[in-house]
């Protein structure tokens, strides 16, 4: 199972590494819909699949376009049919920024997912936040479309 | 005892200016000088002659020999030196051993400046190392020294011979007897393995001191050159750490309710201070590591971080986005006085305070690039050292005179890194790799070894 839960990170990896423009991960639905049978319930693989884990943010910004509201709507009902799961935001930033100051945005974009999913109705002891700065790129590259795929925050199931 | 020497290194430009803004300060030196030019003006390094240090037995040859390598590398990497190669002296070391060198052996060699050395072993598993340098344009003898220690600390005996003939022949503090702790990377970029490494100046005496099973980043040393600072994420909770190099203790640092990072010590050891990060917010913090009181010092809805002391420990330099975009700002100790201090075109953030005060080191991104530069404390005088895709982290020698930084190069498809350790004269000039077994990132330079 394991197994499984990262080769399908894997693959939404490598497709969104294929995208021009950022987009949220639940494009990886279709790469998964053979296995949506198999997916339990209220794991971070049904996040993935069936929900969106992410959301992406514009150069040094931290507030929420449209699209990225959308994404954490869904997580929120989510969350509503899982009462039990507990969530961590995975603040993260492009390798376009100094170390320091790129971990104080990551905390800044990974608290800002988390004040959308409260003021949706989420108790707040259900939402931790961690940043890691430009640390984790999702995906690999030094070009504006691979930047744009790791301003993100990342909902991770505890 | 006077004497006069015709030692001197030529450089272009308005040389007493600019020795004025390099903060050298007080009695010129007494014999010979080294001026330095602070813009990029070209420096006709000093040739010098160090010879083979003698020794009596086959061990004590060796380890003569092997210290005059690490003197002449040591010269020789600063810059300002241009060691001669051995292999046309006229002179043996042991001709050298007693009495006045014959200067116009030298001279023909084009050396200004001598080196001569003996290594004695004592018997009790000390060795004593002596050294003497002589002024060859002068034809005088300038200083004799002469340290005892444990034959296996023989390189920091190299090192420190180093730093006293460096102070000799230019007036300023030497940094040959130091360390440089750094984050060692290896693995993709999107799975990068990080440990804490740790190596004299040159290199050489390279050890891990993490495993990289946790991510660390940004390292900085204690006064005292015993311990570092740091951020780790162990147990996904980072935090700022307390390493001690001698016993390998870990500790973390204060209680604080969110992500702390950003550390650095105070001049005097007593304090470090770091930046909180808490609910999209944060802030610059002292923790007192006598009483572990937790001193808040900016309030801004912005992002304060990286904050550095000045040397007297009165005021601290750091980087705020509190005006819209990053730039530096100076306050006073306890938080109050703040002033901005770059105003100029792109994101101005990493500052460190140089060990002699006169400069601020910076790391400024404008357009698609990185630069590293320096500005006086008042703000002006700024100037940029180097540029790339990407530099940053920059690091002072004890003596202000030199800056170790990193340089990430992007492989050709764009996928991997490439990211080496440097230094680089405070005039742009002597840019220098640091050899490391594994890619290098965050380096920090230790204080002149106590």
């Amino acid at each position: 199972m394991r197994i499984k839960y990262l080769s399908l990170i894997a693959a939404v990896a490598l497709v969104a590494a294929c995208e021009s423009a950022p987009k949220d991960a639940n494009t990886g639905a279709n790469t998964g819909a053979n296995q949506t049978s198999s997916i339990r319930p209220g794991s971070q693989e049904d996040l993935v699949v069936n929900v969106g884990d992410r959301v992406f943010f514009g150069f040094d910004r931290y507030d929420l376009a449209p699209e990225a509201r959308a994404t954490l709507d869904r997580q929120a009902s989510w969350l509503k049919q899982y009462p039990n799961v507990t969530v961590t935001i995975e603040g993260h930033a492009d390798e376009r920024g100094t170390r320091e100051y790129n971990l104080a945005l990551g905390e800044r974009r990974a608290n800002s997912v988390k004040n959308y999913l409260v003021a949706g109705g989420i108790n707040p002891s259900r939402v931790k936040v961690i940043s890691y700065g430009k640390e984790k790129p999702a995906v690999l590259g030094s070009n504006e479309a691979a930047w744009a795929q790791n301003r993100r925050g990342v909902t991770v199931v505890d | 005892m006077t004497m006069k020497t015709r030692l001197l290194l030529k450089v272009a430009g308005c040389t007493g200016a600019l020795l004025l803004a390099l903060g050298v300060a007080g009695p010129a030196p007494a014999l010979a000088e080294v001026r330095i030019d602070i813009t990029k003006g070209v420096v006709e390094p000093l040739p010098i002659a160090i010879t083979s240090f003698a020794g009596s037995g086959g061990r004590e040859a060796q380890m003569g020999s092997d210290i005059s390598k690490v003197v002449s590398a040591d010269l020789e990497r600063s810059g300002l030196f241009r060691p001669l190669d051995p292999k046309g002296f006229l002179q043996t070391p042991d001709q050298l051993r007693s009495g006045e060198p014959r200067y116009q052996d030298w001279r023909a060699v084009g050396a200004q400046a001598l080196v001569a050395g003996n290594t004695t072993a004592m018997g009790d598993g000390r060795m004593k190392v002596d050294f003497r340098l002589w002024d060859v344009a002068g034809g005088q003898y300038m200083q004799g020294l002469s340290y005892t220690a444990t034959a296996d600390s023989w390189r920091r005996i190299a090192h420190i011979v180093a730093d006293a003939i460096y102070k000799r022949l230019t007036g300023e503090e030497g940094y040959f007897d130091t360390r440089i702790v750094y984050v060692a990377e290896s693995g993709p970029a999107n799975a990068r393995k990080k440990q804490l490494a740790i190596m004299d100046q040159d290199g050489e005496n390279h050890q891990f001191l993490t495993d990289g099973q946790t991510l660390v980043l940004t390292p900085r040393f204690s006064p005292t050159a015993q311990e570092i600072t740091y951020m780790s994420y162990f147990n996904k909770k980072p935090r700022v750490y307390l390493f001690n190099i001698d016993t390998g203790r870990q500790e973390v640092l204060g209680d604080f309710p969110g992500m702390t990072f950003a550390p650095r010590f105070s001049p005097d050891g007593n304090k470090v201070i770091m930046s909180m990060a808490q609910n999209g917010n944060t802030d610059i913090y002292a923790l007192d590591l006598r009483t572990r009181r937790q001193t808040q010092l900016t309030d801004s809805p912005g992002i304060d971080t990286g904050p550095s002391f000045s040397p007297d420990g009165q005021r601290v330099v750091f980087e705020s986005d509190r005006g819209g975009s990053q730039q530096l700002y100076v306050m006073n100790a306890d938080g109050s006085g703040t002033k901005r201090l770059t105003f100029g075109e792109g994101r101005y953030g990493t500052p460190v305070w140089s060990p002699r005060g006169d400069l601020i080191a910076f790391t400024r991104q404008r357009g698609g690039s990185f630069a590293l530069g320096v500005v006086r404390p008042d703000g002006t005088g700024e100037r940029i050292l180097t540029e790339s895709f990407h530099v940053e982290g920059p690091t002072w020698a004890p003596n202000g005179r030199v800056i170790s930084f990193f340089r990430d190069v992007p492989s050709g498809d764009g996928r991997g890194r490439s990211a080496k350790l440097y230094t680089i004269d405070v005039t742009g000039a002597n840019e220098r790799r640091v050899i490391t077994p594994l890619d290098g990132s965050d380096p920090a330079w230790s204080p002149l070894i106590p």
